[in-house]
């Protein structure tokens, strides 16, 4: 689709844009419309919402905010993208906090009707940032937004609220224009949602025109950009968000073990979305339990995997210490239990909506008493998908709770995800007690993985009693003997340790000996892969460890760190896991890299923290 | 709407079939004796095979319960056993669940799950064991405490409203209660069988007796020249009358419930309320939990048992309903389902 002004058309490999409004604005619908379009036009993506805990702050304040990131590209897209090349703001407020965020040289796309004295005043402008030669540096776009909305769809309403609505699908237009796509998507999608107000539809439909065609007679736009396709491995992909991705994964686990899904939960930030989306899947199965508080998620679960359902809870920071007691009572039973818990900033409250990686101490050792319990991370949006699946596999073939960190980024966070099929997925097999067995206990092990079996309510020949009291080994009965107390922990500690025995070995990306290693884990994947690359690019020795398995820790996790003059550890928290593997791993020094702004890393603040520590003797 | 029942027993059980190998540790003298001989007694009769039942506690010494019996059971953390056991009735309906609990678990520490399970009318039967005093912990108040009750953490007396469990239970949209003492176990027996028919959160609260902490506390109720006329035996159809010579009974007046003779000031048998156990409307029943002597006596046997529908019913309808009506029959369905694209 070419405008009548046909413009230089300049190709891009990535370009990242950032859609900034009130958080009344639309600004999730209009940056998910568009990397929706972007991934049907076959570029890679990552996208980040940003957005604030109130539903509808203060109009025109900094504080209501709200803000979508989409970074596309023809090559593998690691990140939603440190700066943008496209800013668009529907308000000064929004224009002000963000402008941080901006490349330099960046087109900004202001909403030139919302910069009235008031507005400009609330956002903290001392002067009017479009008539002062602030935004020089920039490709300023003063778009009458506003006002061109309303002219635009004149005939199909007057009511000034629908206008005010409408205007982001203005700027989607621009976009649109910008980056040369396709409507055809888009509109089947806005027909779809509004299929009982096709009127709604329509006058979305007739604004994103508009946008477009103003934008093909702005001649500040000098050129438009085209981000040809993305050179991804064959296959059928769809778009997918880290929190609907561990929903599918649990499913899939449910699915491949036999065992019925169910999940004991509470409504959380920014975990929520996993409860909503298990509750859309009742053909599959599913039992979603919205309990009336957090101990209740967990303990229905628990109560659920007695009887033999895949039980799993799910919740963020403040949820998973609520849990901590019902945890430990897991890890008594010696129950599957899946925990996920998708991290905030913390602590308390803290920062509902930020993301950050603080949970970690609390996942590995927040119980009373001796509890082990298996920690996986997830590191994208995507294979969320996977390490949900894994801690389902690990959950119901170990006989243990396995918490599943993931984080807000992750959660909310989109991207592609190429679409597996079940028949390739591993089998799980959950050690289910027969009927009548004569040799069953309730803790009588496998000597191989000393895990127990799993005896389920309704079995012939198998009542027995579990409970948080201490048993005695094998037979199950209550105990309070010293002797037996100290066996029954060394077994629960050893179980999971054996669980090292049964997953992957830690990779590495790089070279196997060098200058530094770096590591990470959890969500920050992208940003410390891509700040590595750009290093590796620059003939650095430098190479690169991601943990997705933190307890057990891969068996060569030691042979690994062992080959690099320097390791710096990255994290999204105070240095959570810098400290475990100097406990697990004292043999090494270990250097650390750490921020907890809410903010997930930036890829030049990490490649200069890592230059540091090279030229450093 | 279809009931998800239970499986019933192919050969008749008896009390030796759910005799636990374990040593009871509750105190001499303590009602939970009693209370486990009835249930003893009431799960055979009840019909369902034995690997149904499935026993479910929180913590205290009403909680000890699951390892007395030989069923299935769950030993769970205080104040839980609520939400526990509706994760066990949600996962598999077909089991028939119980829940031993005292006041100390259920009225204060778990009192959030317990009105929920209530309020959502989850198929469980709740035997709730109200002594009126923490056991296990050595002999402080209770969210049931009489007012004025010296305990240990109360040497000058408690200063709290003590929860009636009956007025709580109702409150909370409960669809059965029934309440019996622990000196009765023919009573008991017979609430438990009630409560096991009852679809939905049954709630039995047994006025249990606790030897050493709270030694008599039910003594207004209990005690043999007292009991006649502190104790009405509810029973459905028949009309509320009770005393040695069942002369006395309940009757409304200027909309409160009160105490007449028969024979005097010309009241007969037809000015006495006859109790329905079904009514739907919980409001005469919320008045006879409310009942306290010595002005009215304590209300026994079965004070409500209406019919709704039932949580697990429901959850069970709501997935047929979707197997049947919608596209995605597994996982690849919901893989491949809405945008997708093919990249080659």
């Amino acid at each position: 689709m070419t405008g009548k002004n046909k413009k230089q058309i300049i190709e891009k490999e990535d370009v990242v844009v950032k859609f900034v409004g009130d958080s009344g604005d639309g600004m999730q619908l209009t940056g998910t419309l568009f990397s929706d379009n972007a991934a049907l036009a076959g570029n890679d993506l990552a996208t980040f919402p940003d957005y604030p805990a109130e539903i509808r702050a203060p109009h025109n304040t900094i504080a209501g905010v709200s803000g979508f990131q989409v970074h596309i590209g023809t090559n593998k897209v690691h990140t939603s993208g440190d700066l943008c090349d496209v800013l668009v703001a529907m308000n000064p407020a929004s224009l002000k906090s963000n402008l941080k965020w901006a490349k330099m040289g960046a087109t900004l796309i202001v909403d030139f009707d919302s910069f009235d004295d008031k507005a400009i005043e609330k956002a903290g402008y001392k002067t009017n940032p479009m008539d002062d030669d602030s935004l020089a540096k920039f490709n300023l776009i003063k778009a009458p937004i506003s006002s061109m909305t309303k002219e635009s769809i004149k005939e199909l309403t007057t009511d000034v609220k629908t206008a005010e609505k409408s205007r982001n699908m203005f700027a989607l237009g621009i976009i649109f224009y910008i980056f040369n796509r396709s409507f055809d998507q888009t509109f089947k999608v806005l027909d779809t949602k509004f299929k009982k107000n096709p009127l709604i539809s329509e006058i979305n439909k007739t604004v994103i025109k508009a946008g477009y065609s103003y934008a093909d007679h702005v001649e500040a736009l000098a050129s438009t950009y085209e981000i040809p396709r993305a050179k991804l491995d064959k296959g059928k992909y769809r778009n997918i968000t880290g929190n609907v991705a561990t929903a599918w994964g649990l499913l899939a686990a449910a699915e491949k073990s036999g065992r019925p899904l169910f999940l004991g939960s509470y409504p959380i930030t920014p975990a929520t979305e996993i409860l909503m989306e298990l509750a859309k899947h009742k053909s599959l199965g599913a039992k979603v339990f919205q309990a009336e508080d957090e101990i209740a998620g967990i303990c229905s679960a628990i109560g659920a995997s007695f009887t033999g359902s895949f039980a799993c809870t799910t919740t963020s920071g403040p949820g998973l210490s609520l849990k901590s007691e019902a945890i430990g009572l897991a890890v008594i039973t010696e129950l599957p239990l899946v925990i996920v818990d998708v991290q905030r900033g913390g602590p308390s409250t803290g920062l509902p909506t930020k993301s950050e990686q603080s949970d970690l101490y609390q996942a590995l050792f927040g119980r009373n008493g001796e509890a082990p319990v298996v920690v996986i991370a997830a590191s994208s949006a995507s294979n969320c998908f996977y390490y949900a699946f894994e801690a389902g596999k690990i959950a119901m073939e170990h006989m243990t709770p396995v918490i599943l960190l993931t984080d807000g980024y992750l959660g909310n966070g989109s991207q592609l995800f190429r679409i597996p099929k079940m028949a390739d997925l591993p089998k799980i097999n959950p050690p289910i007690a027969q009927p009548n067995d004569p040799d069953f206990k309730p803790y009588r092990r496998d000597p191989e993985t000393l895990v127990r079996k799993w005896a389920l309510p309704g079995t012939e020949g198998l009542r027995h009693r579990i409970g948080g009291l201490e048993k005695e080994n094998i037979i199950g009965t209550v105990s309070t003997d010293p002797q037996n107390h100290q066996i029954m922990t060394d077994l629960r500690e050893a179980k999971v340790q054996k669980v090292a025995d049964f997953i992957p070995n830690q990779k590495l990306t790089g070279e196997e000996n060098g200058d530094l290693l770096v590591v990470s884990w959890g969500g920050t994947e992208g940003a410390v892969l891509s700040a590595v690359e750009v290093l590796q690019k620059e003939g650095k020795k430098v190479s690169h460890a991601h943990f997705h398995y933190i307890m057990p820790l891969p068996k060569n996790t030691n042979e690994i760190l062992g080959k690099f003059k320097k390791i710096i550890v990255c994290e999204l928290n105070s240095g959570q896991f810098v400290n475990y593997l100097r406990m697990k791993q004292p043999d090494f020094k270990y250097l650390q890299f750490n921020k907890v702004q809410g903010l997930p890393f930036v890829v030049s603040e990490l490649t200069e923290a890592f230059n540091k520590i090279l030229e450093e003797k | 709407m279809e009931n998800y029942t239970v499986e019933r027993s192919k050969v008749e059980l008896t009390k030796e079939d759910f005799v636990s190998d374990q040593m009871v540790k509750w105190c001499p003298g303590c009602g939970g004796h009693a209370i486990l001989s009835s249930v003893a007694n009431v799960f055979p009769k009840i019909g369902y095979r034995k690997e149904n039942f499935c026993m479910v506690s929180g913590i205290g010494c009403s909680s000890r319960f699951p390892y007395y019996v030989n069923t299935y059971g769950f030993h769970g953390i205080h104040g839980r056993a609520a939400a526990i056991s509706s994760g066990v009735k949600i996962a598999n309906p077909h089991l028939s669940v119980w829940m031993a609990t005292g006041d100390g678990d259920s009225m204060a520490i778990g009192g959030n799950h317990f009105i929920h399970i209530i309020r959502r009318n989850i198929d469980i039967n709740i035997m709730l064991f109200n002594n009126q005093i923490y056991g296990l912990t050595k002999g402080q108040y209770s969210p049931t405490t009489p007012m004025g009750s010296i305990t240990k953490t109360s040497p000058q007396g408690t200063i709290e409203h003590p929860f009636n469990p009956g007025e709580l239970i109702l409150g909370a949209q409960g669809t059965f209660f029934a309440r019996a003492v622990d000196t009765n176990p023919k009573l008991m027996t017979e609430v438990m069988f009630e409560a096991a028919r009852h679809d939905g959160t049954s709630v039995v609260e047994i006025l249990e007796n606790c030897v050493i902490f709270a030694d008599k506390t039910h003594v207004q109720i209990t005690s043999k020249d007292l009991r006649d006329d502190h104790q009405i035996h509810l029973k459905n159809g028949e009309p509320m009358l009770f005393g040695k010579e069942k002369k006395k009974g309940i009757r409304m007046r200027d909309s409160r419930l009160e105490v007449v003779e028969i024979g005097k000031d010309g009241i007969t048998e037809e000015n006495i309320l006859i109790h329905d156990q079904y009514q739907q409307d919980p409001g005469l029943h919320l008045m006879l939990a409310k009942m306290t002597p010595p002005h009215l006596p304590m209300a026994m046997g079965v004070i409500r048992s209406a019919m709704y529908p039932t949580y697990d019913d429901m959850v069970e309808e709501q997935i047929k309903f979707a197997k049947e009506n919608s596209k995605i029959k597994n996982m690849d369905d919901l893989l491949n389902s809405g945008d997708t694209w093919i990249i080659d």
